[in-house]
């Protein structure tokens, strides 16, 4: 069966997998979706990534891809429908460059941030908005980053419309104010009415549960 | 068109290494210009003002940074020859988890060794590199070069970081041949290729920057200081000459 060549190995609140569950969709590839409880990890994916343990994890006619925007440049060499990098050189270099920097300086430093405290909250979620003012400055004049239809980038930054906001309500703090982001705030209202992303986004409420669990918790990079 | 390609850089670079490693592949002409990283220059804060880092490739005037994205760049566009990245997805697929694996496990483990007082912390970050190198080496299994029979992505992403491995095994008194030995027989066919030779700088010039780094920062030269007077030894004296000194 078409669907059993494609297998994606997940946590259903993970964003990492959320973007290649968007571009598998958006290309129209069938695949079985295997969830995986991260608290408990299956042997399956220990075997599968023994090196980072991590999802998400595609598996594809048996073989194995790593690391979330691995998969996504694999998808779009494999399947060919709706093309997610340009083809440019220079252009892809462009998008690959703020997709790393998106990685490294908001999306893995995000939830620790705003679930800090008091000066060290305060300082973090300085740095981290001067970070996101850069972001906003890329995709000035912009529909999307992708240009006119969503793209790897937006696929990249997707956590920002959706996850962002449950970080700011659990960590009681406002980052998003359109007045200072309106290219974000523009782009986040036009990417999640696309029909795809807006099918295949977390629930909300059980998104505040569980990072309102993980608060109280000791922070643990999982 | 004319191709006007520049590189910003430094030398004791494992990144800028990468950059010049995929060049001189290609066989293409440019301009390097060394960046004073203490005093950093117009050219490289405009060309990339969002992290300020080397490398950065100019071509035509226009910036590309991150020296992974530089060398994927690089074998975009010059395609017709010495292909970096192998064309079938999944084995690209494979070729850049690996390379980022470099990045993410082997920088970070190898920095904390050349960085730390010692102590506890130096063991760790020993323990976290040595096992680093393992599992690449595993990797790498009975091919000559991670490309497989040719020299390729995953090999120029980590090659570069031989030239630091004399400072790594001085600051923290080990031998990375005694416990990675496919390792260094790879680094040493690698080093046969002009490209790779040409490009990466003298071990005992990191071990220069190293131990200044250190006095700088309070850390302590100890063995390093020997590398800093005997830039004409050759590895065998090296390690000789090392096993003699004591702090």
């Amino acid at each position: 069966m078409a669907s059993q060549e494609v297998k994606l190995l997940s946590l259903w609140v993970s964003p990492f997998g959320h973007r290649v569950e968007w571009a598998l969709k958006l290309k129209g590839v069938e695949y079985e979706y295997i969830e995986e409880d991260i608290f408990n990890k299956s042997h399956l994916l220990l075997e599968l990534n023994p090196v980072h343990k991590k999802v998400p994890v595609l598996i594809h006619h048996g073989k194995v891809i790593l690391e979330s925007l691995l998969i996504l440049e694999y998808l779009d060499e494999k399947w060919k429908e709706f093309p997610l990098l340009p083809q440019d050189p220079y252009e892809k270099a462009i998008v690959r460059f703020w997709a790393n920097f998106g990685e490294a300086k908001l999306l893995r430093p995000g939830w620790p941030a705003l679930r800090s405290q008091g000066d060290e909250k305060e300082k973090a979620l300085k740095l981290w908005i001067e970070d996101l003012e850069k972001i906003e400055g890329e995709l000035k004049g912009k529909k999307f980053f992708g240009g006119e239809t969503i793209g790897y980038l937006d696929l990249a930054m997707g956590w920002i419309s959706y996850m962002l906001p449950v970080w700011e309500e659990v960590g009681c703090s406002t980052i998003l104010d359109p007045k200072k982001f309106p290219s974000i705030t523009a782009w986040t209202e036009k990417f999640l009415s696309h029909p795809v992303i807006k099918e295949n986004l977390p629930p909300r409420d059980k998104m505040v549960v569980w990072f309102e669990k993980r608060i109280k918790e000791p922070f643990s990079a999982q | 068109m004319a191709n006007e390609v520049v590189l910003l850089d430094a030398l004791a670079s494992m990144f800028g290494m990468r950059a010049r490693v995929a060049l001189a592949e290609k066989g293409i002409e440019y301009e390097y210009r060394e960046e004073d990283l203490m005093n950093k220059g117009e050219l490289l804060l405009k060309m990339n003002p969002v992290h300020k880092k080397i490398p950065v490739l100019i071509h035509n005037g226009k910036p590309v940074c991150e020296s992974l994205i530089i060398v994927q760049y690089i074998d975009e566009v010059w395609k017709d020859k010495a292909p970096l990245l192998p064309s079938d997805p999944y084995q690209r697929a494979q070729a850049r988890f690996w390379a980022d694996y470099v990045d993410k496990k082997v920088y970070d483990a190898g920095r904390r060794i050349w960085t730390t007082k010692g102590g506890e912390e130096l063991e760790a970050a020993k323990k976290d590199f040595i096992e680093s190198l393992k599992v690449l080496e595993g990797v790498l299994g009975n091919e000559p070069y991670f490309g497989g029979k040719t020299f390729g992505f995953v090999d120029i992403a980590f090659v570069t970081f031989s030239t630091w491995f004399l400072a790594y095994e001085t600051c923290g008194n080990f031998s990375i041949e005694v416990e990675c030995p496919k390792l260094i027989e790879w680094v040493k066919r690698c080093m046969e290729k002009e490209s790779v030779s040409k490009s990466l700088p003298d071990p005992h010039k990191i071990c220069d920057f190293v131990a200044t780094w250190r006095k700088k920062h309070g850390v302590g030269v100890g063995r390093l200081s020997a590398y800093m007077s005997t830039v004409t030894l050759d590895r065998f004296e090296c390690v000789c000459f090392w096993g003699l000194l004591s702090f």
